[in-house]
Order: C-alpha cells, then structure tokens, then sequence
C-alpha cells in the first residue's frame, strides 16, 4: 500500500499511545524493522476524511527524546534524520489529561525540531473525573498547534483527530517553548554552521546523541565531538538545565489553561487495590495463584486445540499421500514441509494463550506491581523483577517467553533472561521425561502418598528452576553493561483491560512466531527428512535388494517387512551415518548411536526424541503410541554385552542432556529474532550444549 | 534528609540530586526540585519503594532514592 503521508505517534508510557494506533490502523497493521537497530517497527495505514492514506508508524513510548533505553533512542532519529525514508510528515504528539506535566516535557522537546504537530489529548474522561478543567482553545492558542480531546478507550473524537490531520500543515506552526540557544550558545552556532543546520535544537540533539546517530558520517560525529570539546560542553548538566527550562515553561502554560482541584486527594481506588495486591503476604500468595492458574490454563486450554492442530495436519498428511503419486518430492512435501509445519502451527495456542494473559496482566497495571514485588529478589542473580514473567512462561513453552522479554528495558537483565530460559523444564520436555521415566523409575508409593515417578518428574521441574537461577548469576560476571541499570519506574493506575489489545496482542505474536520461527524449523525439517531418507552411495539400493531375497520374505507379514527395511535403511542413511560418528562421542554418556540419531533428529524439537526412538526401534502400529515405544526400549539390549540399553543410568543420563541442550529450532529461531544478531543463539548453544554433556557424564558416572 | 528515609506516607519536598545522571532522569519523570513527594508503599521484601510525584506513582529503589535530597 502506497501512504500519502506518514504520521509518527509519539507519547509517554501508559498514555494509550498503542490503543490509538490499534483504532486508527485495525488489523491493517505490520512489524517490520527500523533499519540497523533491534526495535520493532509497528506501522499501519488509516483512510483520512479526504481520500487520501496515512502510514502511521508507532513510535516506543518515552518520556523524553534523550533515550534511556535502546527501544527509545529510535524516537529521535526517526524524528530527526530527514534523509530517511521514515522521516515523518507530521507527529501526533499523544498527551495523558490527566498527567500533562509529565507529558509535556517530551512534546515540547518534539515541537522544538520543528516538525509538524497534532496533540491528540488521551483520557479526557479520567481528567474530567478527578476534577481536573482544561481550556483546550487556550491551550491550543497558546501552543500554536491543533489540540484534539479524545478518548482511545471509547473510541471518541478519532474522527475529529482524522480531520486534523488531513487539515495538517507542511510547516511547523507551533511557537517556541524556551530558548534553546541559551543551553550552549556558542555550541549549537558551531554545529549549525558545520552540518548547515537552521534548527538550533535539532544542534543541540546532535550534541547530545551523535555517538549513536546512525545518519551522521564518521567524520561529522568527530567534528561535533571535537566542537563539545572547544566550548566545555557537559551532555548531562546541559540536559538537567534543558529540562528545568522546560518545566518552567510548562508550569507558565498549565497556570493559565488548566485547573487542578486544591483538595488533598482521597485515598484512590488504586491505591487500596496495591494494599492487597503488593501485600507482605497476600501479594506473594496472590501471585503464586495467578502464576499457577495461568501456567495450568496454557497447559489445558491449549491441549484441545493443539490437538485439533495436530490431527488436521495427520489428516492432511494422509490424504495428500492417498492423493499424490508416491514419490522423493512428495514424500519431501508431505514428511518433510508439512510435517514440520505442523511442529510449529501446533504452538500456536499455548503462544496466544500465554500473550493473552501476559497482555491482560500488562493492561491492567499488575505486571509493574509484580516487578515491585520481585525485583530485589531478582536483581541478587543478576536478573529483574520483570524476568519473572518469561521464567514462569518457560514452563509452558520458552518460545512466547522469550517473545515477553522486550518488557525489560535494562539490556543486560534482558539478555540474561533470554539466556536462561531455555533451561525450564518446557512442554516440550514433557514427554521425554514422562518416557524415560516410566521405563526405569519404578511405579510405587513411598510414605503412603508420594508416586516415586512423581517425584522423579516434580525433582527435574525444580532442578531446572534452579540450574536457570544459577546460570543466570554466573551470566551476571561475564555480561558487561553499556546501560546503567535503573528501576524508576512508572506504576500505572489500574484499569480494566483492553480486549481489543489482548486480541490484538495474541493475533501479532502468533503470526510473528509462525512466520519468522516457521521458517528456520521448515529448513531443519527438511534437512532432517533428506539426512534420514537418503544414504550415502548405493547402501540403500542393496538394502532394497537384499530384502526382495527369498530368505527374508519368508514367514514373515508385508507389514513386519516393511519395519525391518525401514529400520535397516535408517541405520545406513545419513542420519544413521552420522549416528556412528557421534557414537564415540556420546559413548562415555552412556549413549549408543541409536540414541545419537535422537539426540541429532531432537535438535528440531526435543519431542522429537519419542518419534525417533519409534522408528528406530520399528515399532508396531501407531509410531506415537508411547507404550508400544516403551515395551521396545525396555527389551533393547546392547548387541555386544547382552545388557538393556536404557539402565537407569543412562536413562537419568539421558534426562540430564534434554533439561540442558538447546534442542529446539524453534527457540533458536526466536532468540535470533530477538537479539537480531546470531552471536546470541550461538552463545547459548554453546554454553548449554557443553551444560548438557557435562551434566549427563557426571550423572551417568554416579548412577552407574 | 534523603527521600530512602521517609517513612510510608510521610512528606517531603526536593531540594536536590547527589547524583547527575539520575537526577536527569528523575526530572524527566516529573521529580524536580520544589517537588512534593509522597511515599505511598515499600515493596514486601524491602526494596523498591513507591513515592507519589506531580500526581502519579513512581517506583524506584533505594539506592536511587538516596540520591534524592529533601528540604
């Protein structure tokens, strides 16, 4: 779609800057990226009165344009650089009525660099409701731009807001908010004359940024380093003075416009929820039920449409080769696309389940409280109160969780939650446990109520809750910090939630999940079904031979023979191949290369593992029929010893690799998309893989 | 006096910041100089704590709210 204008939302925190954007574009809405940094870019288009399109594109929320995070340093050169392509033609500057000190700050520092502006005044309603008047004519006259009251929530005066901005002008009408040449005279007159600049706070902005400004030249960034230099220019008591300038004006504008009630407030509503809420001993209490109520929704409103998922894909599997002549691209289509096609669609409930709720948390205010709760607790191992949320949702899947850590603005404390979560105990886990488990725990009680494979199963939930805690201490020496960690926080008063947004929420991130971690599991799917169907030079060919043999069609069943052609063909394929190359390797964890074509098919998906071990053990009937895999993995012997394979050693070895190994395209995938660089996933490969190994060899050299 | 030594609901009003980079960042949020700030909450385990500030509630640790000066 082709926009005629492009309109830039900018806005503090909590201001319903994105429940404007969601009415304004609907779900003519896309993510892209802002070229060159990590921070996603949400843009959509909205018809205005005059036929024409707007591209609005939704800027992170800030409270100023000098970035504290990376989220919010796009806010400024999106804003500033008018060689980019996204440099908009007109900002709507989003202000809250009821706090428009606070958010006056960012708009006056928005209208001195002269773009075109529209304020869009958000919840006049909750302004109207603490008796709180405005004048907005005043207000207007005195600002020089367009002021449109609405209210996002209830979706009133956005066409009002439409209008202006069709009406919008090319140049900036607005009048000056402070002398910004007064801050560093001599400086922003050196910088104008050196860039060619006619805006002296745009100038001064460059002071202040040009170390991370993407559009300046090498050269340009040294000339303006070398001009700060000359004049003794102090970025941060430039920035304090600015900003108390600022408020001066802002305190003159709000005396003449705006009436505050006198009386000392009540005791808010918010206030008596917090009581409760963030309580010594109901606030933890509270938590721990939300948290559980949510982990046992992900995990049982998801397994009947997962369910469905799966059996949709079975079906269209079928068909498709009941339909379609057997062959190599079919069978490439069928076993290799769709199948792994239906490893990821199969996520999507438990992701958009797990947004809805984190969504609903976020929207109502509780999310920041549960970060007050949690934080010192958190910071001691090098995390933060916000990376309890994507720890718990590690239960379910790390995928979404990983998706939820962008709510952690301090860069090192994200990335030590992204790298640790991978090491909770998964769905996906689930039934490799329940398997290896089942084969060498024995099923009995002990004290009355404890099942020993109950407690087997509860004792490597926790041994993953703490091996991620420790790794993330250990993480927290080896990560150095470009930001300095804060905790000022905003906490919002509580809302009810938006189920617009939550719908929204859970549309975006599944359709982002499907389409950026669809990809890389299609590509290791189709690998995998290449390295397990293909064999090196003509083995397969005299497989195929040896069995059309008398002796081995002989008193056996079409079916039987079938199994023991797949089974032979198996060992000799690539996969097989490599399964013996590894099998050194994976021998001193008691692994043998049966197991090794496992542990390689498990690094798709780690479910995966039960799949395999069907196949390679040639089980009858239903390949996915746990119990039938089960019977066969008890009875494998080792053809050299005579001993069962899978001992309890090498069982609980084997358990130990998959609560360490990042065996999961799909996390890989999304890590890379989060970090939006390969040396993060590689990291964390590297580090669990070698986890996992050392884990499985001490526990198999201690149980055996 | 500094703001980590109010007590929940006592009083005071900014006089200033120890600490240059965190107070640009604090007056950004709206705590300035002349400001009166209310403490509403201490979190369970002791740290952060939750001040009231131009009419919103503001959450920091007490290591930040040191830095804060109160008249």
């Amino acid at each position: 779609m082709k926009a005629d204008i492009r309109v830039a939302l900018v806005g503090n925190p909590n201001t319903g800057k994105s429940t404007l954007f969601n009415v304004l574009t609907g779900l003519n809405q896309k993510i892209g990226n802002f070229p060159g940094v990590t921070v996603d870019k949400k843009a959509g288009y909205t018809k205005l009165p005059d036929g024409r399109t707007a591209e609005v594109v939704d800027l992170p929320g800030t409270y100023s344009l000098y970035p504290k995070s990376q989220d919010e340093s796009i806010v400024f050169s999106v804003l500033a650089d008018r060689h980019n392509p996204l440099t908009p033609d007109l900002v709507i500057v989003i202000l809250d009525a009821s706090n428009l000190k606070r958010n006056l700050l960012l708009y006056s520092q928005v209208a001195d660099l002269k773009i075109p502006v529209i304020i869009a005044l958000n919840m006049m309603d909750l302004a109207k409701k603490s008796g709180i008047t405005i004048d907005v004519n005043l207000f207007a006259k005195s600002l020089g731009v367009p002021v449109v009251p609405i209210s996002a929530r209830k979706v009133d005066g956005i066409d009002v807001l439409k209008t202006a901005m069709s009406y919008a002008n090319k140049v900036a009408l607005q009048e000056d908010s402070i002398d910004v040449r007064s801050i560093a005279p001599q400086l922003i007159e050196s910088i104008s004359k050196e860039l060619n600049l006619d805006n002296p706070y745009f100038a001064l902005q460059l002071a202040h940024q040009h170390e991370t400004l993407k559009f300046l030249s090498t050269e340009q960034s040294d000339k303006i380093e070398a001009l700060e230099k000359e004049h003794g220019f102090h970025s941060q008591k430039a920035q304090g003075s600015e900003t108390i300038a600022r408020y001066s004006f802002i305190n003159d504008l709000l005396y003449d416009t705006v009436k505050v009630p006198d009386t000392a407030q009540d005791e808010t509503l918010s206030n008596k929820i917090d009581k409760v809420l963030t309580h010594k001993i109901f606030g933890f209490i509270l938590f721990f039920a939300i948290l559980m109520f949510m982990f046992q929704a992900i995990f049982s409103w998801a397994a009947y449409p997962m369910e469905l998922i799966a059996d949709a894909f079975v079906w269209v599997q079928n068909s498709l080769h009941h339909i379609l002549p057997a062959g190599p691209l079919v069978s490439l289509l069928v076993d290799g696309v769709i199948a792994g096609l239906s490893g990821v669609m199969v996520f999507i409930p438990q992701i958009a389940i797990l947004f809805a709720f984190i969504s609903i948390l976020e929207d109502t205010g509780y999310m920041s409280r549960v970060t007050f709760m949690m934080d010192k607790l958190m910071r001691k191992v090098g995390l933060n109160g916000k990376s309890v949320v994507p720890l718990i949702g590690g239960f379910a899947c790390a995928v979404p969780s990983i998706m939820s850590t962008r709510t952690i603005e301090n860069w090192k404390d994200r990335m030590i939650t992204i790298m640790v979560t991978p090491l909770v105990t998964c769905s996906a886990r689930l039934p490799v446990y329940t398997l290896l488990i089942a084969l060498v725990v024995p099923n009995k009680n002990v004290w009355w109520l404890f099942n020993l494979q109950g407690l087997a199963l509860t004792g490597m939930y926790v041994f993953s809750l703490i091996s991620a805690v420790v790794v993330a201490w250990v993480f927290k020496f080896i990560l150095k910090s470009r930001e300095r960690g804060y905790f000022i926080m905003e906490l919002p008063v509580y809302r009810m939630p938006r189920w617009n947004n939550v719908a929204y929420s859970m549309y975006d991130r599944s359709k982002s999940f499907v389409l950026q971690a669809g990809k890389v599991i299609i590509a290791v799917s189709i690998i995998l079904w290449v390295m397990a169907s293909y064999g090196p030079g003509d083995r397969f060919e005299k497989i195929d031979a040896k069995y059309k043999q008398q002796q081995y069609t002989q008193n056996i069943s079409a079916d039987q023979l079938n199994k023991n052609i797949a089974s032979e063909k198996l060992e000799s394929s690539y996969a097989g191949v490599l399964g013996h190359v590894i099998e050194p390797a994976i021998h001193p964890l008691g692994f043998d290369w049966k197991i090794g074509i496992a542990l390689i098919t498990s690094f798709a998906a780690r479910e995966v593992f039960v799949g395999t071990m069907a196949t390679i053990y040639s089980v009858n009937g239903n390949a996915d029929d746990i119990q039938s895999v089960q019977q066969k993995m008890h009875q494998a012997k080792n053809t050299q010893t005579g001993q069962p394979v899978f001992t309890f050693a090498v069982a609980f070895s084997l358990m130990m690799f998959y609560a360490f190994a990042m065996q999961c395209a799909s996390t890989v995938a999304v890590v890379y998309r989060e970090t939006k660089s390969w040396r993060w996933p590689a990291i964390q490969f590297a580090y669990m893989t070698v986890l996992a190994y050392v884990a499985s060899f001490v526990v198999y050299h201690l149980l055996r | 006096m500094r703001l980590s030594q109010l007590e929940v609901g006592e009083k005071g009003i900014v006089k200033e910041f120890t600490d240059l980079e965190m107070s640009v960042k604090l007056m950004e949020m709206g705590c300035l100089p002349g400001e009166e700030i209310r403490v509403d909450r201490i979190a369970p385990l002791g740290d952060p704590i939750a001040i009231n500030v131009s009419g919103y509630q503001l959450s920091l640790r007490k290591r930040e709210a040191s830095t804060i000066i109160l008249q």
